[in-house]
């Protein structure tokens, strides 16, 4: 026991190697499974696979970037973007309301069940859920018999970028109302009362108060969207049309088909980028405290 | 490849992988192997095969495509052999052929690969000659594919051929009173947006064997073997295409729904889809027009290092079998590589002998070309084809 007793004075006293001891494994962890890999991807990212061997070749070269700043990598990227942009604007749109109404107007049963209900789609698979939309949107199926019994004529928009829209905006939804949600619970009703005695109507103390207090949340939200959408490669290959191919596409099939890994590691560097410039944005507007 | 038989949430993730083997099982044609070994040695070539076959070793590990090993025929072997099968599934081709590295590792036996990985394992001394004297029912195997040049090098075979199938096009008998006879319908603006092909860069080479009947002076011999010229040729085909495409499909059951719903009228497709469709009594039909179509097959190959190499030729010998052959093709919908499969095959689905193609003349098996991997290093000897890095980024740029 005298030994414990030395180690434990030992590490009392020196604080650094309290400190390094605790921080190391998680560190090592952090900096051999992730950075690691991020590093080796990013180095993957200079090299080429020989047309002929199809062998990795560990030459530096920068032929991948130069691939990937043609128009048809830049479509689909740009097309990534405007989506993610799209999807976490819509939901932002949605859930604003629904998450006010939630956090200040329901009764606390009325909140429960609103809340089971945001999150109850989260149990089921991303795919079945997929899927339900393929046959909601289909031709004959369930929207455009809806259409056609209330007189508006039978609409086909299964397998386009709408489709898409509306499936990702689906999807995402209840990662965009729960921190909305926890935003506007956090608005003092002080000063909503402040805000109408000083003569602001309803509409101008939403605009005026709840939004900008709403705000961080709203980021917060849209850092899920956002990403989700980004990333995904799923919902474009099952609801997608002709012209709706994500990043993700090109890297799974750069990677399953073509055995190009330089190049999937080049356009998986695009994500990151985004992302990193993204959160960095979010940080600034004081986003994360929300989360 | 094309495991395809998973329904739900599950099966779309299989489906999924499904696609990316279909992408990656490709065929080398008789050329191919003639060309490469006129350049290469095979390193396992003088490795001796066993006279007899000796008692199960008791466990069989092997590398299949999902749905090569199903219980309804893994059961009844082993208890017939003692041999207690193990199967890993990979999603690709590649995949493959890095588990079978060094003669699969002493760890597995046989892989059932497809016929872009065959030459890859032989070459690089992974798997070895088989002895088709052990292999009873090899001799009532088609003919064309006893010993195929993408498994059977200067007289030895490097294993059993196991199944295959044709990608054939799928119409709606109510749009099409007669079978289209030529692939030129899918190319037409007259069913412009009612057209579904695979989300697949070897669809490439669909194109440029319609066009090397179409358009003769481009001079495509082997549509996996495209010059620049002939490869822009099909990749510009396949543009003019793009506004007709309803759907590129990724997994089979995208397909059924196009077609049962009506979304699409015609299309690229495999066996199983038109026999899944017209088992729900969906209006549609399949046909190879006359320009021939393109296929996979696959191959049970003999690991270098097999630890278990009585329970492997059991395996190959039991798979050859017409009755096992029958059950694969029913469950996994392709076509069974043993001529008396036909007759079984209907007693488990009426129908399906046909369905499958299990029936047809030798003519019609001629009207396939295999898949196999499009190599920069093509027949001519100039070393001037297109390889398939540059066909997966022209079809990037094809379907946007």
């Amino acid at each position: 026991m005298g030994g414990m007793a030395r180690v434990s004075a030992a590490l009392w006293r020196r604080t650094w190697l309290r400190a390094s001891l605790t921080l190391t494994p998680p560190l090592a962890w952090f900096l051999v499974i992730y950075i690691a890999s991020l590093a080796l991807m990013l180095v993957t990212a200079f090299w080429t696979v020989n047309p002929f061997t199809n062998v990795l070749e560990h030459s530096w070269t920068f032929t991948n970037f130069d691939q990937l700043f043609t128009s048809t990598y830049l479509t689909i990227i740009a097309r990534t973007l405007e989506m993610a942009a799209l999807v976490t604007v819509t939901d932002a749109v949605i859930a604003l309301p629904f998450a006010y109404y939630m956090a200040r107007v329901a009764s606390p049963r009325g909140r429960q069940l609103l809340f089971t209900a945001v999150l109850l789609p989260l149990w089921a698979s991303y795919l079945a859920r997929v899927y339900a939309w393929i046959v909601i949107l289909q031709k004959g199926g369930t929207l455009s018999w809806a259409f056609q019994q209330v007189g508006l004529g039978p609409v086909n928009i299964g397998y386009t970028n709408t489709a898409m829209w509306l499936v990702f905006s689906y999807i995402w939804l209840p990662f965009m109302i729960v921190p909305v949600y926890g935003a506007l619970e956090r608005i003092p009703d002080s000063l909503l009362e402040a805000s109408g005695d000083l003569g602001a109507r309803a509409w101008r103390t939403a605009r005026s108060v709840i939004v900008p207090l709403a705000l961080p949340g709203i980021i917060a939200g849209s850092i899920f969207t956002f990403s989700l959408t980004l990333g995904d490669f799923i919902t474009p290959l099952l609801v997608g049309g002709t012209n709706s191919q994500f990043i993700g596409n090109v890297i799974y099939d750069n990677i399953g088909t073509a055995n190009n890994l330089p190049f999937a590691a080049t356009l998986s560097l695009v994500p990151i980028v985004i992302m990193g410039v993204y959160l960095l944005g979010a940080r600034a507007s004081g986003a994360f405290e929300a989360l | 490849m094309k495991p395809r038989r998973r329904h739900g949430a599950a099966g779309a993730l299989i489906a999924a992988a499904a696609v990316a083997m279909a992408v990656v099982s490709i065929i080398p044609s008789a050329a191919s192997a003639g060309r490469v070994a006129a350049g290469l040695s095979v390193p396992t070539a003088n490795l001796p095969v066993p006279s007899s076959i000796g008692k199960g070793e008791g466990k069989l590990n092997l590398i299949a495509w999902a749905g090569y090993a199903q219980p309804e025929w893994v059961k009844p072997f082993e208890k017939q052999t003692g041999c207690q099968v193990n199967a890993k599934y990979p999603n690709t081709s590649s995949d493959m052929v890095s588990l079978m590295a060094n003669g699969g590792g002493g760890q597995y036996d046989l892989v059932s690969a497809s016929g872009d990985a065959d030459l890859r394992l032989i070459y690089a001394g992974d798997v070895r000659p088989v002895n088709m004297a052990l292999i009873p029912s090899w001799k009532q195997l088609y003919p064309f594919l006893q010993s195929p040049s993408f498994n059977t090098i200067a007289g030895k075979h490097y294993g059993v051929s196991f199944e295959f199938g044709p990608n054939v096009l799928l119409y709606n008998t109510k749009t099409f009173k007669t079978a289209p006879t030529s692939w030129s319908v899918i190319y037409s603006n007259k069913y412009k947006g009612q057209v579904t092909v695979p989300d697949n860069p070897i669809q490439i080479a669909d194109a440029a064997l319609y066009l090397s009947k179409s358009q003769p002076k481009l001079g495509i011999t082997d549509p996996y073997e495209l010059t620049q010229p002939q490869f822009n040729a099909a990749v510009a085909l396949l543009k003019s295409e793009h506004p007709l495409i309803k759907k590129y499909w990724d997994a089979a059951s995208q397909e059924i729904s196009l077609f049962q719903s009506g979304t699409t009228v015609v299309g690229a497709a495999w066996p199983y889809q038109e026999t899944t469709l017209a088992a729900d009594k969906a209006p549609v039909a399949s046909t190879i027009p006359k320009e021939g179509a393109t296929g996979w097959a696959d191959t049970w190959m003999l690991a270098a290092k097999a630890p278990d190499p009585n329970c492997a030729y059991k395996w190959m010998a039991y798979m050859s079998t017409p009755q096992i052959q029958a059950e694969d093709a029913d469950s996994y919908g392709e076509t069974p590589a043993n001529t008396q499969a036909c007759a079984i095959m209907d007693k488990i689905a009426k129908g399906s002998c046909a369905g499958y193609h299990a029936n047809e003349p030798q003519s019609y098996f001629n009207t396939i070309k295999f898949w196999k991997t499009p190599l920069a290093t093509c027949d001519n000897g100039k070393n001037d084809c297109v390889p398939f890095q540059s066909w997966v980024t022209a079809w990037t740029q094809i379907i946007g």
